[in-house]
């Protein structure tokens, strides 16, 4: 009977076209300048606010220098420098995403702003195959959310430079 | 019976029992007489027996048993250690690692019987002396122990009490006891070889002589026999009315008693000398079936008599220790950083709120609160804090066989083998002392025709220093070799393509020699597999540079030449003057100063477009620090400078900060592996009030 169940409830989801629980991916949009970009949510593990960044001299200059993080000292980068943006603004808004990459250790990144989190599924995301631009590389797709854009990052070849260095 | 759970120990104490029969052997080798050493290398033997029978490794047990055999009869005096037995011995001992080395991986002994080991061990038993019966036992495993008790009760036990020294107070109630009429009785008792309660046996003796009369004096002294630091006998003067044959049947009484000795005691005249009073009763007395007994030189009862006595001082007081895992020790380490951060942290709210007025008794608090974290700290530090020795007791028999491999004499001589390192560096610095070694010995002693041929002693010396430098640790290997051929390594180079001929003309020798520690670059004419493979020295380079230290080489050609190792004290925890430079604090190891001095722009000289100052007869490079950091400077031009004077080896340098804050303990945090950090910051730490500050090594500039 309840296998029955499930499979009639799938079949109404599908005819209904609502997403299927796993397909789906949640991010977190954040800002930088006017744009948008969102990042997996599972490769965040803290969002703070600004602190005191130490300098680290003699390094690219994307890396904005090291945190204190409870206790761990912690790199941390500029998005904005690493997209190719304009330097960084501070504000109350500015906010610190500390990402962990699988079988890495904690990188924090610095963004204007952080908005929301959103659930995307493979239907509202368009793989995009841009020249492979500065900006592009970086970019696993784009989301479409009440008819915004978002760029979709691929955190994984954002850091992979910083990861090698 | 389930012993996995004693596996880790039995490794541990296998391994040490083996380092000490490794080194007792090597001194074997030298004085092969020595009584004490032969006693102990039995007492480990038989404690190696033990163990690998408790834990049922019947091939260990069986091998270790035939090494005792030997070290038994060696001991009764019934052969001398010959040459070929030190070599056997030694390949025992390879076998025996080799056992521990299979246990340790698959918790089996492997099936390797050795059969070779243990028939040249039973030669030796039944060629030796007249000892065949117990030899020939020996095969079986059970049959040797009751053959092997009997030679030794008919050829090596007899009273020693005679070689008891006496004091004035034992000697005045000796003659009182004399005088009264109470009889004064040598006594000297053995336990039964088997007796695993030695202690607890002589204690009974104590209790059962006490019952009868007076003990005056023991050797060893009581306080020994119960700490069970004697060997299977122990020697007393003891004063009782009642008869020897009472006494004796009173210590008999005894359950696992070999055999007690009792004599009349006469008092020796007081001016005697020790060794004459002891000769005297032998002759005296007459004990039967002592190996003193046919003895009438003075030599004879002189070694006799220093061997009791000189037993308890031999060895070490009692280690009271405890075994931890080291993981337990990291985490309090851990914990302890954390208190010092949070210590710190109080001090800098404190010193905030200072100005609101009194808080007195806080300061006082927090002072207070400082020592004690200080004095934790350092606590946990030496916990965590071994001798080299573990590492560096393996070296002298490494020599030993280099010498016989390479064919060429050799020493070593070490010193400072009780320096101690953070156990995290004592583990990691093993490999690389024994490339060095090994590298002294294949590339830096010359064969022996060719020193003698120069004028040196036929024998080269290879010496391991170790020593206390401030906050660093230095290791020294040095030998009176050839010393580097500068010439050959720069030929070398060229021919290999590391450098041009042009660049070898305008490098130093010093630069010549750091090409050593290049990859895949070896100087020796063959390859052995003793070096010269190519891998080594850059290895030992960056294994200590992993460890924060540092490689220096002096060269005296043609004298040979020394490798200095300098290792941080500790990895962890460090004294760091916090110092301002353009507005950013950074942290600089405290070790590396030498002094710190004000100096007038006005004092700092260009020599060859490079600022120098000259202080004290020397000329020191000035370093701004500021440049170095790219950032700007705060402080005005034309005031004085604030220069930290650092040292690196014997080179020195004078960095210039904009300010100077004070001296802190700072915790010294990684930085990750995702940025890259110039060699000049060495790692950050986190301040009081929460702000990471760099720690700056001034190495690199220097």
């Amino acid at each position: 009977m309840e296998e029955v169940k499930t499979i009639d409830e799938q079949k109404r989801n599908e005819s209904l076209n609502r997403p299927i629980e796993h397909d789906t991916i949640q991010y977190i949009v954040t800002q930088l300048g006017e744009e948008q970009y969102g990042i997996d949510i599972k490769y965040i593990s803290n969002i703070g606010r600004m602190q005191k960044i130490t300098r680290v001299p003699k390094v690219s200059s994307y890396i904005k220098g090291v945190i204190n993080l409870r206790g761990e000292v912690i790199p941390t980068i500029s998005l904005r420098l690493k997209m190719g943006l304009p330097e960084d603004e501070i504000t109350k808004k500015t906010r610190i995403i500390i990402l962990k990459l699988e079988q890495h250790e904690s990188i924090g990144v610095l963004v204007d702003e952080v908005k929301e989190v959103v659930t995307l599924d493979e239907e509202h995301i368009e793989r995009v195959s841009y020249d492979k631009d500065d900006k592009a590389k970086f970019l696993s797709g784009v989301g479409k959310v009440d008819k915004k854009l978002i760029s979709l990052l691929d955190i994984t070849s954002v850091l992979a430079d910083v990861v090698e260095a | 019976m389930d012993t996995s759970q004693y596996l880790d120990i039995f490794l541990d104490e296998t391994k040490e029992h083996l380092q000490n029969l490794n080194t007792q052997i090597m001194d074997l080798e030298q004085n092969p007489e020595n009584m004490d050493t032969i006693n102990e290398i039995f007492r480990a033997a038989h404690s190696l027996k033990g163990m690998a029978g408790t834990m049922g490794y019947k091939r260990m047990q069986t091998l270790t048993h035939d090494m005792e055999n030997v070290f038994s009869e060696v001991r009764n005096g019934t052969f001398k250690v010959q040459p070929d037995m030190i070599d056997v011995l030694f390949r025992c001992l390879d076998a025996l690692e080799e056992y521990v080395a299979n246990i340790q991986q698959t918790t089996e002994e492997g099936t390797n019987d050795n059969e070779d080991l243990i028939k040249i061990l039973n030669d030796i038993l039944k060629n030796g002396g007249q000892v065949s019966a117990a030899g020939s036992e020996s095969k079986t495993e059970e049959a040797p122990a009751p053959a092997q008790e009997a030679a030794p009760a008919a050829s090596g036990k007899g009273p020693r009490w005679q070689t008891i020294k006496l004091n004035d107070t034992e000697k005045m109630l000796i003659e009182k006891a004399g005088k009264d009429g109470v009889n004064v009785y040598g006594i000297t008792v053995y336990v039964e070889e088997a007796c695993v309660l030695k202690a607890a046996r002589a204690f009974l003796v104590f209790k059962a002589l006490e019952k009868l009369g007076e003990i005056i004096v023991s050797v060893p002294p009581a306080q020994d026999i119960e700490d069970e630091k004697f060997d299977l006998t122990f020697s007393l003067i003891f004063i009782s009315e009642n008869t020897k044959e009472e006494v004796i049947g009173a210590i008999k009484s005894v359950s696992e008693i070999d055999e007690a000795f009792c004599e009349v005691y006469t008092v020796a005249e007081p001016p005697a000398p020790a060794q004459e009073k002891a000769e005297e009763k032998v002759a005296d007395t007459k004990p039967s079936a002592s190996e003193q007994k046919p003895a009438p030189a003075t030599s004879a009862p002189a070694s006799s008599n220093t061997k009791p006595t000189s037993k308890p001082a031999n060895k070490p007081v009692v280690n009271r220790t405890v075994r931890v895992d080291i993981e337990k020790l990291d985490n309090l380490m851990n914990l302890v950083s954390e208190l010092i951060i949070a210590k710190n942290s109080l001090v800098s709210a404190t010193a905030a709120d200072d100005s609101k007025g009194d808080s007195g008794s806080v300061n006082e608090q927090i002072e207070y609160l400082e020592s004690v974290t200080t004095n934790l700290h350092e606590s946990v530090m030496k916990v965590r804090m071994v001798p080299i020795e573990s590492v560096v007791a393996k070296f002298p028999r490494m020599i030993r066989d280099l010498s016989k491999k390479l064919d060429k004499k050799m020493e070593l001589y070490m010193t400072g083998e009780d320096t101690e390192l953070d156990r995290t560096v004592v583990d990691e610095i093993g490999d690389p002392l024994m490339h060095m070694l090994r590298n002294s010995a294949d590339h830096g002693l010359e064969p022996n025709d060719v020193r003698v041929a120069n004028g040196k002693p036929e024998v080269g010396s290879i010496f391991l220093d170790a020593y206390q430098d401030g906050n660093n640790v230095v290791i020294e290997v040095r030998d009176d070799g050839g010393g580097i051929n500068v010439e050959a390594v720069r030929n070398k180079a060229i021919e290999r393509g590391t450098i041009t001929p042009e660049q070898a003309e305008s490098m130093t020798d010093k630069e010549i020699i750091d090409l050593l520690f290049l990859p895949s670059f070896s100087t020796a004419k063959k390859v052995s597999d003793v070096s010269g493979r190519g891998v080594g020295l850059d290895v030992v380079k960056s294994k200590i540079e992993s460890l924060s230290g540092e490689v220096e080489v002096k060269n005296h050609f043609g004298q040979g030449s020394s490798w200095i190792i300098r290792l941080p004290l500790t990895l962890a925890i460090i004294q760091a003057l916090m110092v301002v430079i353009g507005g950013e604090k950074y942290a600089i190891a405290l070790g590396s100063i030498q002094t710190i001095e004000d100096v007038p722009p006005e004092d700092i000289k260009l020599v060859q477009a490079k600022e120098v100052m000259h202080i004290r007869g020397t000329v020191i490079p000035i370093i701004r620090m500021n440049k170095v950091l790219d950032i700007e400077t705060t402080v005005d031009e034309k005031k004085n400078l604030t220069v930290i004077i650092v040292k690196k080896g014997d080179k020195q340098a004078g960095l210039v900060v904009d300010e100077l804050i004070g001296q802190q303990e700072v915790v010294i945090k990684s930085m990750g592996k995702y940025i890259k950090v110039p060699k000049i910051i060495s790692g950050a730490t986190i301040l009081g009030n929460g702000d990471v500050a760099l720690i700056l090594d001034a190495n690199p500039l220097i």
